[in-house]
This record gives C-alpha cells, sequence and structure tokens, in this order.
C-alpha cells in the first residue's frame, strides 16, 4: 500500500511550521504504511555551505569516531548535528566531494543518505509516529518537504529500504506502487555508472530521474520518460531545490489527491492525510490525471 | 434529527448507530475527515446527511437508505450498492458505484477512473467528467455523463446504457454509439427525474452501448492464441 504527503509552502505561515504539518500528515497514513517511515526538508541554505547527511546503526560510537575524524583534518571547517540515528555534516561546499570520499572510504558502516544545500532526509524502521518524534520533525521549518510511511513489497524493511530515496543533490522521491521492470532498469543504470544501495525498485525509479535529469533533461522531461520506460504501478513525489512534482501511472490505480490554498499546496494519498492542514475545507481539492506531470516550484 | 459527530464517537459506533437504527430515522454527521467505510452495510429506509468529505468505500452495499455527502468521497463509493440513493456534492474518486445491483448515485463534480465498472443494474449520473475506463464491463443499468469521458469508456461491456453529452476520449472494446431512440430517451429523462436532476438538455447525450461482438468466441481469433 504505502502512503505519500507533500507540502510546498506558498507563506511564511506555513515554512515556519513546515515540520509540525508534515508530522501530522505522516501521522494520518501510518496504516498506509506501518513499517517504516521518511521525510525530506527542504530548508533555507546557507551560502557556499553544503549538507551531507549519515545514517549509522550504532550512532554514538560512529558519530563520535566520525567527528573526531574529521577534526583531525586541519583544512576542513564543519558543523555536526546529531538526529537519533542521523547525523548532519555542514561544511563548505568545496570540501564537500573530499568528505564524501572520506567517509565511504575510512567508515564503511556509515550510509550517506542524502547530500545537497537545502535538503536534509530523515527516515527509519518504525511506525511513523515513532520515527517522526525520534528526529522532533515537528520542529523543522522549510520550504516544503516529502514524506512516506511504508508498507514494505518488494524488498526488506531496513533503514536504507525507507524513502525517501536521494541519488542525486537535493533530489529525492517518494513512490508508492511497485515496479516490474527495475531489474533490468537498474543494470542499464549500473552500465551508466549510477551507482545503488538497496534491491528496492523505488531506488531504480529514483535514479532513473536523477540520470536523466544529469543528462540535461528537466524534471518534466525526465517525468515524461519515466512514463515511457518504467513498467508497474505508481504515484511518485518527487522534491528537488525548488519544489515538488507528481507522476501518476496511465492506468492510476495509487491514489493521490492535491489541495491548493493562498497559503500552500498539499499531496496527499488520500483526503485523510491533509485534514490537519489550515483552511483545508476552503482549499481546492481535486485527484491529479493520470500520466500527467505536475510541478510547484519556488 | 440525529448529530453523530467523529469529534465524540468512533467509526464503529457511528456505523454501528446507522445500522441499528429505525426506519425513517434521520441522521448527521458531523467531521467525518475522509474516514473509510462510513455508512457502511445500511439495509432499512433511514436519511443520513454527511458535513464534510469522507474516505474510502463510503455507502458500500447500501440498501433503501437515502444518503447525501456535502463534500467529496474517496475511492469505492456505493460499492455493490442494491438500492436506495446517494448524492455527493464534490467530486468521487476511482470505481464509484462499482458492481452495484441497484438504486442510483448522483454526483455534481467528478467521477474519477472506473466509474460503474462492473455495474449491474445501478443508475449512475455524473454532473461532471468521467475518467478512463468507466463502465468498465457494465452488465446492466445507466451511466449518464454530463461532462467529458476519459479514455477507454465502456470496454467490454456486456449491456447497461451509456449516456454522454460531453465528448468521449475514446470508446473501449466492443463499446459503440448507438441510436438515440424514443424509448432511450425517455429512460434517460426517467433516471434523471428520478434523481431531481431537471437542468438538462435532453438533446445533447448520445447514446453509448454493447456491440455484443464479444458475446461468442469468434474462430477468426483462434489464431492469436
Amino acid at each position: 500500500m504505502c502512503g505519500i504527503v507533500g507540502l510546498y509552502a506558498k507563506k511564511k505561515n506555513i515554512s515556519a511550521n513546515l515540520g509540525l504539518h508534515l508530522s501530522k500528515m505522516l501521522e494520518s497514513m501510518s496504516d498506509r504504511g506501518p513499517d517504516s517511515a521518511g521525510l525530506a526538508i527542504f530548508g533555507k541554505p546557507i551560502a557556499k555551505r553544503a549538507k551531507i547527511m549519515v545514517q549509522s546503526q550504532s550512532p554514538e560510537d560512529d558519530f563520535q569516531k566520525l567527528k573526531k575524524f574529521l577534526s583531525t583534518k586541519k583544512e576542513i571547517s564543519f558543523s555536526f548535528e546529531t538526529h537519533s540515528t542521523h547525523a548532519v555534516i555542514k561544511l563548505d561546499v568545496k570540501q564537500k566531494d573530499k568528505v564524501i570520499n572520506l567517509i565511504n572510504d575510512t567508515f564503511p558502516n556509515l550510509r550517506i543518505l542524502s547530500v545537497g544545500k537545502k535538503m536534509e532526509i530523515y527516515k527509519e524502521v518504525g511506525r511513523p509516529a515513532e520515527v517522526v518524534k525520534r528526529f522532533d520533525i515537528a520542529k523543522m521549518k522549510g520550504s516544503h518537504g516529502i514524506g512516506h510511511t511504508r508498507m514494505a513489497t518488494e524488498s526488506e524493511v531496513t533503514t536504507l529500504g525507507a524513502h525517501p530515496f536521494s541519488t542525486g543533490e537535493d533530489q529525492c522521491l517518494v513512490h508508492n506502487g511497485s515496479l516490474s521492470n527495475h531489474n533490468s532498469l537498474r543494470r542499464e543504470l549500473m552500465r551508466k555508472e549510477m551507482t545503488f544501495e538497496t534491491e528496492n525498485d523505488s531506488e531504480v525509479a529514483a535514479s532513473f530521474i536523477t540520470y536523466r535529469m544529469n543528462s540535461g533533461k528537466t524534471l518534466k522531461e525526465a517525468l515524461e520518460s519515466a512514463l515511457v520506460e518504467l513498467d508497474g504501478f505508481y504515484t511518485f513525489v518527487v522534491g528537488t531545490e525548488n519544489g515538488f512534482g507528481v507522476l501518476r501511472d496511465p492506468i492510476a490505480c495509487k491514489p493521490a489527491v492535491l489541495a491548493e490554498t493562498p497559503d500552500y499546496v498539499a499531496f496527499g494519498s488520500e483526503y485523510r492525510a491533509l485534514t490537519s492542514l489550515p483552511k483545508i475545507e476552503k482549499a481546492k481539492v481535486w485527484e491529479p490525471e493520470p500520466a500527467t506531470v505536475y510541478f510547484w516550484g519556488h | 434529527m440525529n448529530i453523530l459527530d467523529f469529534n465524540k464517537l468512533s467509526l464503529r459506533d457511528i456505523n454501528k448507530t446507522l445500522q441499528g437504527s429505525d426506519k425513517n430515522s434521520f441522521f448527521s454527521i458531523r467531521n467525518p475527515k475522509g474516514s473509510h467505510a462510513l455508512a457502511v452495510g445500511i439495509n432499512k429506509q433511514i436519511t443520513v446527511k454527511v458535513v464534510g468529505s469522507v474516505g474510502y468505500y463510503f455507502a458500500g452495499m447500501n440498501k433503501l437508505s437515502d444518503i447525501k455527502v456535502e463534500g467529496s468521497a474517496g475511492p469505492g463509493l456505493g460499492e455493490n450498492m442494491m438500492s436506495g440513493n446517494i448524492h455527493v456534492t464534490g467530486d468521487v474518486s476511482q470505481y464509484a458505484g462499482a458492481s452495484g445491483h441497484g438504486g442510483s448515485i448522483l454526483v455534481e463534480g467528478n467521477a474519477s477512473s472506473r466509474c460503474g465498472i462492473s455495474m449491474k443494474g445501478v443508475d449512475i449520473i455524473v454532473k461532471g467528467n468521467v475518467g478512463h475506463m468507466s463502465a468498465f464491463m457494465a452488465q446492466k443499468g445507466n451511466l449518464v455523463i454530463f461532462g467529458n469521458a476519459g479514455h477507454a469508456l465502456g470496454d467490454s461491456i456486456y449491456e447497461a446504457n451509456i449516456y454522454v453529452a460531453g465528448e468521449v476520449a475514446s470508446l473501449g472494446a466492443d463499446c459503440i454509439e448507438k441510436k438515440m431512440t424514443k424509448k432511450h430517451l425517455s429512460n434517460l429523462e426517467n433516471i434523471l427525474s428520478n434523481a431531481n436532476v431537471s437542468d438538462y438538455n435532453p438533446d445533447t447525450f448520445r447514446r453509448f452501448g454493447s456491440a455484443r461482438s464479444l458475446y461468442n468466441f469468434n474462430v477468426d481469433n483462434a489464431k492469436i492464441y
């Protein structure tokens, strides 16, 4: 099944409470996906700074070692925030690639969840209410964010199998559905030097879109090519630096509802996900058309 | 009038009250917040008004009762309905009226894909548009569409009448346009008058139905298998 939510703020009253709204939306989708949950929050960028999100199964030990290790590298100035099993490393954008390589080479137990200027990804195994509490999502601010509650069908229940999947800087994807040609597509993308962390079908969709965008396509073009190349059932919500996009497969079995007011655009797998939003009773609410790309951007 | 408020009562309590109520009772339901399976399995003549939008499988298996939603409804509205009336002032999601045997569904907004899939006698009136694969494998009853119909309308239809005032994106396998006879025009007028719909021009409607060419296996197709 799975549940998806998304919120795009048009006004400050929404962005100031983005985490709170998204937490409530995500919790309302618990019975669509009780085994894991995750969110991507796009916050304010700091000039010339980048964010690296890392995840560990034994955070106390691993993060201390990582912090110590990075401190020995005099040329790297960074800040380090831990949120339960996740940590955000903020650093000079020029040192980003070097630090990513250092982490990958020296700390095989750590996983890099995302890299970007704005995006932070938080995802874990467990009920959505526990996951949002663990990371204190309700206190977070941002211009937009997307979230997912997972009921696993295609691969195992692990932290890395939870959504969102990020395969490019400030890009991520959440998926409700299942893809049938993900193995062949994964092999094809691997030949094009895309790398994969899991056996999950949704990661292939994320990677497919990142690959297309890296080749110079716009998000709209990338999503349109997904309609041709991806076989299976899907409702996707894709987060980028500027906003989020929505795409449903042509059969459109997987549910989707959009709502718009002067203050926000919201996405939910069903109307229940939207009922906690301010003035929802006055919102324009509609179902996105099959095989049609939607996007809202700042 | 009895008010049943989701802020005070659980879904199970509300459904139990509706199902166990006396004939001719009137209920007003508040704050449904997209709840699933509300007002299902009612089998007596009662009146229910819901203020707000409802979720999946609203009023499933309805028998005899008169139900109105002031808002929109999620997937599977009135599934396998037997009789009575359901009226939605907003939109409805996928497969509204699926496999309905009788009664009438009136949607003032749009219906999504697969509206009236496998319908078996229900009348469905949609004042807006319907999505793709509507009236798929329809067996009996009437689907009246004031707006446009999506792709593959009436695919593999057995019987049932489809009346469309707007555009049809495409017809499904074995669905064809048919002549609007006097009999069919009066059928259309009856359906709409039963649902208290009067603001329409009957001349704008076209009729679609089964070519009945899939009823029997055609030996010329044997080589396909």
